[in-house]
């Protein structure tokens, strides 16, 4: 029977979880920070770092241009306030625009050549030998066998891509995955028609800085008719000081294609903030579909709110085509003020948009995230699952659009959004903004808030469960239905993450 | 096995005062009962027992085995072997019942220093006990008591109890909400578990229960005290002539 395997491998992953959790022991676990010389661009920002940065990246004048007509635009634009979150204001000539690992600008014959501080962080973020080779550039590495499930990775590290694992293979599937810089040179018709297509270069005061300043980022396009024959994966990864982050990711899913693509995030724990300001658009053709996952786990400041990454991030999907089809899962555990809402603009006929979303705050952390569902084609379909948890004096609060627009008619949405509090001191909100403008669609929205409640706790104490498992236990069952959303080892990762990052937060 | 000594008790919050000096000894492998009306403090007994916060115990003692009771933690106490059968068990949504009792029982396997089943063994050593209770596959995997019927959330007390293997179990009502079919089937799995070795106190408000869990002792609880000690004509005669004789007596 097929629900006898079922059971074991589920049962199989929460036991890891557990153990995995245990062993970790409370800590952020990617506050490591690797020392490996750094080229900087001079801090500050104005047309000449612009300039600079196009340049280092080698792009063509067009994108030069592009870049500073959004830098010209951002000059003009104040930082949005609705969100509600407080944090210090940001002093944007204080912070360096560019920085790449020295290593990165010969490539290296062997593994011997390569900065092993380099290999060693990507051992640290759980990247296989194989990969990590890729990464490092080294010679020949594509060639050699590979160990278990294949999984292309681009690696982000501050601001540039440092190497794309498997571009060989997917090549020959069609597939392009590569860093935004190199698509930029190696494929300018796709970029100049795609870039700024969904999320134009006006749309907001951080999408706009990014647009002047992002020096690298992943770039994905997918033929008519292709399913990526694995799975892609970013991890970015900040590392050199007082260094804002801000990559830029292309994905174009070609009509009935299919990817899925996951993203990670890590930083190193420091005193100071910093300013990560990202920009992902996805435009999906008639009868594609794109699963976008993501697992943020930013440095989240310490206890009392020191430090920690400022997350604002800006991501849209547009689905063009007719049937076209997105799923965006989030795990947001990290990053000391994340505002963040990853929205699906449906326009072809019956395409449809999906967010599952878990937004973990604990300490001192800020989360406003959320989606938006813009409902502009006939018979589209949207579903939100929001699972907002607060711990210790955290806020976390939902902020999502429903809009069903004059064409859209007989349209859906159904959104469902759960708050969990642990403890007294932490706040969650829920701010849902719903707009129908045909009398044939429906929309549905359901909202809850509940505590990790004293009997729920005596139950499993008195089973023998101890407090901060039985809270990982109850805190992983309130997000169930989103961790099952995410691909497989995602999912172990989030599971282990909802554990770690709820640390101390009860007793 | 379980020692109880002029135990007093009060809620935390209002102070006011519900065990005035309980003394209770349940042997190895004996089946204690308390019966008593309503408000006489039995279900208290067992969830300061099991360590439930909201109480404070001001004099008096109880160890299990030797080892004080009330120094330790919750988790702590069901590592040394101490189950409570919950009157009103809770629901875990997203939290599969496989998955809990597989925590739960890793987690005491752990403390007690033994190493965890893996999941084959522990799915092999599950079902064998859920199919004496009647408790298939899908309720397994579903959530922790969501959803479950009133017979379904104390087969499942059951269950866990006969997984976890303590030494001492206490059942809160049981038997309450539960029809005579359902009532056969939890007895049957407490009956199960009646080694010679392991102690059960039973607490219940009718003697019905009693028919089918044969008890060595039966106390008579009232007013936060054990007024009447017997054995299990004790609960016939309670059966027949309601609690009022004996309260009457005990003033």
């Amino acid at each position: 029977m097929s629900s006898v395997k079922e059971i074991e491998v589920r049962e199989g992953v929460d036991r890891e979880t557990v153990e995995k959790v245990a062993a970790l022991s409370g800590k952020y676990k990617h506050g490591w920070e690797t020392e490996i010389e750094t080229e900087y661009a001079p801090k500050g920002l104005n047309t000449d770092i612009v300039r600079l940065i196009s340049e280092k990246n080698g792009e063509p004048a067009w994108m030069t241009e592009w870049r500073l007509q959004a830098f010209a635009r951002w000059q003009t634009m104040t930082e949005p306030k609705w969100a509600m979150v407080n944090y210090p204001e940001i002093d944007f000539q204080d912070q360096y625009y560019y920085a790449r690992p020295k290593s990165m600008m010969q490539k290296p014959k062997s593994l011997d050549e390569v900065d092993p501080k380099l290999l060693a962080t990507y051992a640290k973020l759980g990247i296989p030998l194989k990969e990590q080779m890729i990464l490092a550039g080294v010679d020949g590495a594509e060639d050699m066998p590979s160990e278990g499930r294949k999984v292309a990775v681009d690696a982000v590290f501050d601001s540039v891509s440092v190497g794309t694992t498997f571009k060989e293979e997917l090549k020959k599937a069609g597939v392009i995955f590569c860093a935004i810089s190199e698509a930029i040179r190696e494929y300018p018709d796709l970029v100049k028609k795609y870039l700024g297509s969904v999320v134009p270069v006006t749309d907001n005061y951080y999408a706009t800085l990014n647009s002047a300043v992002f020096s690298d980022g992943s770039f994905v396009y997918i033929p008519p008719g292709v399913r990526c024959p694995m799975e892609l994966s970013t991890y970015f990864r900040i590392n050199a000081e007082n260094t804002g982050q801000f990559e830029r990711t292309l994905i174009i899913a070609d009509k009935g294609s299919f990817v899925s693509y996951l993203e990670g995030c890590t930083a190193p724990k420091r005193d100071q903030a910093q300013l990560h300001a990202a920009v992902v658009e996805i435009v999906i053709e008639e009868d594609a579909e794109v699963k976008y996952s993501t697992v943020q786990n930013w440095y989240p400041g310490d206890e009392n709110g020191k430090g920690g990454i400022y997350n604002f991030v800006t991501k849209r999907a547009d689905c063009r085509g007719d049937r076209a089809k997105v799923m965006w899962t989030q795990v947001e555990t990290g990053s000391a003020v994340t505002w963040k809402y990853p929205s699906c603009i449906l326009r072809g006929e019956a395409s449809q948009g999906e967010f599952y979303s878990i937004a973990i705050t604990n300490n001192m952390q800020q989360a406003d995230t959320g989606t938006k569902m813009v409902h502009l084609g006939a018979n589209t379909r949207s579903r939100i699952v929001s699972k907002g948890i607060s711990a210790g004096q955290a806020q976390n609060t939902y902020r999502g659009l429903v809009s069903m627009h004059p064409k859209a008619k007989n349209s859906r949405n159904y959104t469902q959004c759960d708050s969990l509090l642990i403890g007294d001191k932490c706040g969650a909100h829920t701010v849902p903004y719903i707009e129908v403008k045909n009398n044939s669609s429906r929309v549905e929205h359901e909202a809850t808030t509940s505590k990790v409640d004293d009997d729920q706790m005596f139950y499993c104490l008195s089973r023998g469960i101890g407090e901060e498992e039985a809270v990982a236990l109850i805190v992983n069952g309130f997000c169930k239905e989103v961790l099952q959303a995410l691909p497989m080892e995602f999912a172990m990762e989030a599971q282990q993450l909802v554990a770690i990052s709820l640390e101390g937060s009860v007793g | 096995m379980l020692t109880i000594n002029n135990l007093h008790a009060e809620l935390e919050e209002e102070g006011k005062q519900i065990l005035k000096g309980v003394d209770l000894v349940v042997e190895p492998g004996k089946v204690h009962a308390i019966m008593g009306p309503n408000g006489s403090g039995k279900s208290t007994l067992s969830y300061i027992l099991a360590g439930r916060d909201g109480y404070a115990v001001t004099e008096g003692s109880a160890t299990l085995d030797g080892v004080d009771l009330l120094e330790m933690a919750p988790e702590e106490r069901a590592a040394a072997g101490l189950f409570l059968a919950f009157q009103y068990p809770v629901e875990i949504p997203g939290v599969g019942n496989m998955t809990f009792l597989r925590t739960a029982l890793n987690a005491q396997r752990k403390a007690q220093g033994q190493e965890e089943l893996s999941a084959g063994d522990f799915l092999k050593f599950v079902r064998e006990k859920a199919k004496t209770l009647k408790i298939d596959a899908e309720m397994l995997k579903r959530p922790v008591n969501v959803g479950f019927s009133g017979g379904e959330k104390k087969r499942n007390e059951i269950l866990q109890m006969q997984v976890l293997e303590p030494k001492m179990c206490i059942l809160d009502e049981t038997d309450s909400g539960l029809d005579v079919d359902a009532m056969k089937l939890v007895a049957e799995g407490v009956n199960g578990l009646r080694d010679g070795k392991r102690s059960f106190l039973v607490i219940t408000h009718y003697q019905r229960l009693l028919d089918h869990i044969q008890p060595d002792v039966v106390h008579i609880m009232a007013n936060g005290r054990i007024i009447r000690t017997g054995g299990p004509e004790l609960a016939l005669e309670v059966e027949n002539n309601g609690y009022a004789d004996l309260l009457a007596e005990a003033n």
